[in-house]
């Protein structure tokens, strides 16, 4: 049967990156509709009625939307290349330090770049142990999924890719080689895998994007 | 067979009764251990050292933490029994989205209407109703969320349900009379053992609210 599939994302959007990249992995053929956020397309609205976000994938016309969860769609639909791991525990390890990423660590560290110098030091400290926190989860592997890219891995593209923008933009050090000598190399090797590589915008082109972005709260700094 | 599982618990939480209902669907034996969160055990701490907060479930002394992922996690390890998510992967897709939906909204929504007072109020009040609004239109004329089975969505938002008398008596409203369909079926949902036993009573989660409100300087 013909399999239609849309992503509905944005160039900049880390969140769109990780559909791209389960996507190619799975040699799955789609189109990627670009989205402009101050003016959302009405298709856009229709399927993702209640968060109105991207990314939004449509398969057949069926939308899916919220990333990770996107991901186990796209797992349990094409099951070439398993992005999660098979055992249960492991499965639920990976969902536990992808949510992690999503709901605690961005926004500690979203804290971290953004404080006041008086609030800062400690709110680095934090940010640096749930950094530390992650970093364990690597123990001895290549990557968080083991020899090969996996759903964490994926999922940690907000470690590979927006931590390094943000420390340009904001001025402020956090993911070091010194302080995370395992996360860096883990990194390094992430941003060098070819299919990661075709969806990363450029760091500059994510560098300016970013001030764009933020040029308000840079400007009361 | 010992399943050899402890559960960490608040007795007041919506998230540990999700946990209670999953393995009580599945049948399984477990040791329920209550927390008291205002001095932690060394358990709790060296189990979930990330978050520090129940559910945790420990399943041959290893810990899992964060309820939704528990239950996905009790739903595939006892996957013979009582499926609580769909086999189809859109379904599946759906029934995840609609769970998070009701980790994103109720529970601060919840939180603000009895801590807070005045506009703040009245502002979370209209919120919580508009939630509960999209997801009695998602529920339709269905029996429960994904058809005529128990499964993952109503898990997740049915222990929400002892917590709407506090909700209502603080906020001054009521839930029943703005979404009587999503009230029917948490009368449903009662039906089920798994769910009866595992809910807090009401007038109980009340009178927790009452002491936290104290404790908390709210008037």
């Amino acid at each position: 049967m013909a399999q239609e599939v849309k992503l509905f994302g944005m160039w900049a959007s880390l969140y769109s990156r990780r559909i791209e990249i389960a996507l190619k992995m799975k040699g799955v053929q789609f189109e990627f509709i670009e989205e402009d956020l101050q003016n959302k397309s009405p298709l856009l609205l229709k399927h993702n009625s209640i968060h109105k976000k991207v990314p939004v994938l449509l398969h057949n016309g069926m939308p899916i939307a919220e990333s990770l969860i996107i991901l186990e769609y796209i797992d349990e639909t094409w099951l070439d290349n398993p992005i999660l791991p098979r055992d249960p525990y492991d499965r639920a390890m990976a969902r536990f330090w992808a949510r992690f990423i999503d709901e605690k660590l961005i926004w500690i560290s979203w804290d971290a770049f953004s404080s006041k110098e008086e609030d800062q030091g400690k709110a680095i400290e934090e940010a640096c142990k749930q950094l530390k926190a992650l970093e364990n989860e690597l123990k001895e592997k290549e990557f968080f999924g083991g020899d090969t890219l996996g759903y964490l891995d994926i999922a940690a593209i907000m470690v590979a890719s927006w931590f390094g923008v943000m420390q340009e933009v904001m001025k402020v050090e956090l993911l070091t080689e010194e302080n995370f000598p395992i996360l860096c190399q883990w990194v390094g090797k992430f941003v060098d895998c070819p299919i990661v590589k075709e969806c990363l915008p450029r760091k500059e082109k994510m560098v300016e994007f970013t001030r764009v972005l933020l040029k308000d709260f840079l400007a009361s700094k | 067979m010992a399943d050899d599982i402890i559960l960490l618990d608040f007795w007041p939480s919506m998230f540990g009764m999700r946990v209670k209902i999953a393995l009580a669907e599945k049948d399984l034996k477990y040791e329920y251990r209550e927390e008291d969160l205002r001095n932690k055990s060394p358990l709790l701490l060296e189990m979930n050292p990330v978050h520090k907060k129940i559910p945790v479930l420990i399943h041959h002394g290893k810990p899992i933490c964060e309820s939704q992922i528990i239950v996905e996690y009790i739903d595939e390890v006892w996957k013979d029994k009582s499926p609580l998510l769909p086999s189809d992967p859109y379904e599946r897709a759906q029934a995840r989205f609609w769970a998070d939906y009701v980790d994103k909204k109720i529970f601060e929504l919840g939180r603000k209407i009895w801590t807070t007072k005045g506009e703040d109020q009245e502002a979370a009040k209209k919120e919580l109703i508009g939630c509960l609004k999209i997801l009695e239109g998602e529920l339709g004329e269905k029996p429960f969320f994904s058809g005529e089975n128990f499964g993952f969505v109503d898990v997740s938002l049915v222990t929400f349900s002892c917590w709407f008398y506090a909700y209502e008596r603080f906020g001054n409203f009521s839930i029943e009379a703005e979404c009587p369909k999503l009230i029917a079926w948490t009368k449903r949902c009662m039906q089920k053992e798994s769910v009866s036993s595992s809910l807090a009573d009401p007038f109980k989660i009340c009178g927790f609210v009452v002491l936290l409100r104290k404790k908390f300087g709210i008037e």
